[in-house]
């Protein structure tokens, strides 16, 4: 039962990724995919109706973590203080810099909005990545199940280990090429003409120092946590993770070269969902290591809720995604085709 | 006392009161902007669709608000009640985990519909996306009311063998007895404040000789429903709350009457200031007897006075709570006869031109904020010191591993970033109320909210 919750609740995190991971890609790239005013709306209406529902995933993935790993929740929440109020300074500067922009009709508000969403969009991405790397390389927890980081240490990662050290600050560089590329992606598939060729031009620029930072991050990872490679053993069947990655990153230059945007898109979501599926592969059963003494580590078995809760949850979880599902397909099949400025009912 | 202690204390407090100024809103206006367009498909009146979406654009921007200052919520009883988090998670994560999936995806996934759609779907569409947006919002309220009836008055749980609480009852939890009656209540609060908004500004509308005929729309819309909710919020349901407070947490009672003797016939309190010192009310104003006879439906029943609970079990802070108890019941007060008397004068064909009305019902929009706010102080100061009522004490549910510093460092983050959001808050809402609803014919004449608003 905990081992479907891990997976339920590292799926709900990795729709999340995916998902506002477009939204926060289209962020980072706004500012010199979209070069006027026009164009800049036409990005926001990009995102405009799907990025606060995209959103609802992060929420909802947390409040799964919390239901079915209180222990979890309550020691990285706590730990992560610093970091986690600082996300949440930027998802607020986010939300206001998408949907406050158009309210006001002077260039100086829109340059205000443009920019905070975009900064926002782009700090996002690079503390979301080092979240990751906080996770695989573990945390300094104490015996009780807790620990308090600071922000940095001494870059270096070991037994007293900050937010970020040069390998978490790799994971979130990392992270925001990935976003980059997604967002990039979205957008070529969301618009026309001039925007369209932009966001492709920097989707194939990108790519590169994708191929670098996955090869490079991948070598870290196996130098931080050897461990990472112990359920590969186990579990050989593991080993089309890194295939489907493999694959994902090839198709995405391919597709982009024949013009078939949605085939570039599907493809670095799969990479999305591949590279966060080997991350949940590898870390199984461990929730979060500790770099202090590995009996300190939280793991399924003691950090999750009763087994009365885990077995209701079930139903009620099932029900509640599977409408959240169907809200999801009517929405994005209402808005679907590319994005225009005609006031002929398109939007 | 711990200054970390204070510190979450007051992070908390900061935050949850700022983020519920927008809830209130978001879920009054929400069925009223239902009935508007309920109206409009049913009459084929076109001014009630553009209605709608004046509103719409209000609820839109206040729901953002909502949005933003709600996230940081899910994440402090981590952040900042670790403890309490990891005690309770079995049990009250449940209605956070549900409200996630239930609610949020729904009111998100049919707000971009209902904002984006109104032209390109047709107007059943339009209402059916109306309608899910404030299911979405009353379903969300539920679950948090959920969790906080459990926390006011635990129910359907064991304590397992790490000392930690989970649940061993699904139903219970959702039907706690003071879950439905809190609800009940807090949504007419939201009510409240829904309408006493829209009322308000029609009067302006109104008085200002601005759009006149939405003034009055609003006005009519506003002072019917203001008038039935006030009086509801009274009775059956603040009643019905009292109620519960005098069985289950008597000394809570005590304390927000400002009792400090145990009395047969008691008398009720209307205003005067508490001597903790010297445990004795100043400057009493009171109605004999009635107190006994509201509590305990009896005229000369004894109530519990502070007297009859150690000193331990007091809580903390019996001015704040004895004060903002009064301030709501209070202003509750007020609201009814306002409201009333502004449905009779509506009645009998008079309100639009008595203007001494109108700047009354005007000017009374913020005291439903203010009588909101001082009823969820009533409630989370009055469980005090208790976390989870007779469970875990507040002083050992707090993050210990974060520091008073850092909590201060955030606190202060929170104030700056929240007095930014105030400043654009307002500009914005002034100048929607600024262009009024005539303002989308000039664009677009279905009130399709983003390409009226797109310059």
């Amino acid at each position: 039962m905990e081992t479907l919750w891990f997976i339920l609740v590292a799926l709900m995190l990795t729709a999340y990724v995916v998902l506002d991971g477009f939204d926060l890609g289209t962020g980072i790239i706004n500012l010199f995919v979209a070069k006027n005013h026009d164009e800049r709306r036409l990005v926001l209406r990009a995102i405009g109706p799907v990025w606060d529902g995209n959103e609802v995933w992060l929420l909802a993935a947390g409040g799964a973590l919390f239901f079915a790993f209180p222990l979890l929740y309550a020691s990285s929440f706590s730990g992560f203080y610093l970091p986690l109020m600082m996300v949440l300074w930027l998802l607020m500067l986010r939300g206001v810099g998408v949907e406050l922009r158009s309210h006001v009709s002077d260039p100086l508000w829109w340059s205000f909005f443009d920019f905070v969403f975009s900064v926002s969009s782009l700090l996002l991405a690079i503390f979301f990545g080092a979240a990751i790397g906080n996770v695989v390389r573990g945390v300094p927890l104490n015996s009780d199940g807790y620990f308090f980081e600071a922000l940095w240490t001494n870059f270096r990662v070991g037994t007293n280990p900050g937010i970020l050290d040069w390998y978490t600050v790799l994971t979130g560089v990392l992270a925001m090429v990935t976003l980059t590329v997604h967002g990039a992606h979205y957008i070529a598939l969301k618009t026309e003409e001039d925007l369209n060729t932009r966001a492709r031009r920097v989707a194939r620029l990108s790519w590169f120092a994708l191929i670098l930072l996955t090869v490079l991050s991948l070598i870290a990872t196996l130098y931080v946590r050897p461990q990472v490679t112990d359920n590969f053993r186990l579990r050989p069947w593991g080993w089309i993770i890194p295939l489907v990655v493999m694959a994902s990153l090839v198709a995405m230059p391919i597709f982009l070269r024949k013009g078939r945007d949605l085939g570039a898109f599907l493809s670095s979501t799969t990479y999305i969902v591949g590279m966060l599926g080997g991350a949940a592969f590898a870390m199984y059963p461990y929730l979060l290591p500790a770099t202090t003494n590995p009996s300190y580590s939280l793991t399924i078995y003691n950090a999750k809720t009763g087994a009365y809760s885990l077995s209701v949850g079930l139903i009620w979880w099932v029900l509640g995604i599977a409408l959240a599902v169907a809200y999801f397909t009517f929405l994005y099949r209402s808005f679907k085709g590319k994005v225009v400025l005609d006031d002929r009912g398109g939007y | 006392m711990d200054s970390a202690l204070v510190i979450h204390r007051l992070h908390f407090a900061f935050t949850i009161t700022y983020h519920y100024l927008f809830p209130q809103l978001t879920m009054g206006l929400a069925p009223l902007i239902v009935i508007f367009k309920s109206l409009a498909l049913w009459k084929g009146d076109e001014r009630y669709n553009k209605a709608a979406g004046f509103w719409a654009k209000i609820f839109a921007i206040n729901f953002l608000f909502g949005v933003i200052t709600g996230i940081p919520m899910e994440f402090q009883f981590g952040t900042n009640w670790a403890r309490f988090s990891h005690y309770s998670g079995g049990v009250i994560a449940t209605a956070l985990a549900m409200e996630g999936v239930f609610a949020f995806f729904l009111e998100s996934s049919f707000l971009g519909l209902f904002l984006f759609g109104e032209k390109r779907f047709g107007q059943r569409v339009h209402w059916l996306s109306a309608f899910m947006v404030f299911a979405g919002a009353w379903i969300s309220g539920f679950f948090i009311i959920v969790t906080d009836a459990w926390m006011q008055h635990p129910v359907g749980f064991e304590l397992a063998a790490d000392g930690t609480a989970h649940l061993n009852s699904f139903w219970s939890l959702l039907f706690n007895e003071w879950a439905l009656w809190q609800y009940l209540h807090n949504m007419g609060g939201a009510v409240i404040t829904g309408s006493f908004a829209m009322a308000a500004t029609g009067a302006y509308y109104v008085l200002s000789r601005k759009q006149e005929e939405y003034g009055r729309l609003f006005l009519r819309a506003g002072v019917i429903v203001a008038a039935i909710a006030s009086v509801l919020q009274l009775f059956p349901t603040g009643d019905r709350q009292g109620k519960l407070v005098t069985d289950y947490q008597p000394v809570t009672l005590a304390a927000m009457e400002g009792l400090f003797q145990t009395e047969s016939g008691a008398a009720i309190v209307l205003v005067g200031q508490p001597d903790i010192a010297n445990q004795k009310l100043d400057n009493p104003i009171y109605v004999p007897k009635a107190l006994s006879f509201l509590t305990h439906r009896r005229w000369e029943a004894e109530v519990k006075g502070l007297n009859e609970f150690p000193r331990d079990q007091w809580p903390d802070n019996i001015p704040l709570l004895y004060y903002s108890y009064h301030i709501m019941v209070g202003l509750g007060t007020i609201f009814i006869l306002v409201m009333t008397t502004a449905l009779v004068l509506l009645w009998r064909r008079k309100l639009f031109n008595a203007r001494w009305m109108l700047w009354i019902v005007m000017l009374s929009f913020p005291f439903p904020y203010i009588a909101n706010t001082a009823g969820w102080i009533t409630a989370e100061v009055g469980r005090q010191p208790w976390l989870v009522y007779g469970l875990m004490k507040t002083q050992e549910g707090f993050s210990s591993n974060v520091s008073a510093g850092n909590g201060l460092f955030t606190l202060l983050g929170f104030m700056g970033m929240y007095t930014v959001l105030s400043i654009l808050f307002i500009i914005l809402i002034w100048r929607e109320i600024g262009h009024g609803p005539d303002f989308l014919s000039n664009k677009d004449s279905h009130g399709d909210v983003d390409l009226a608003r797109a310059p």
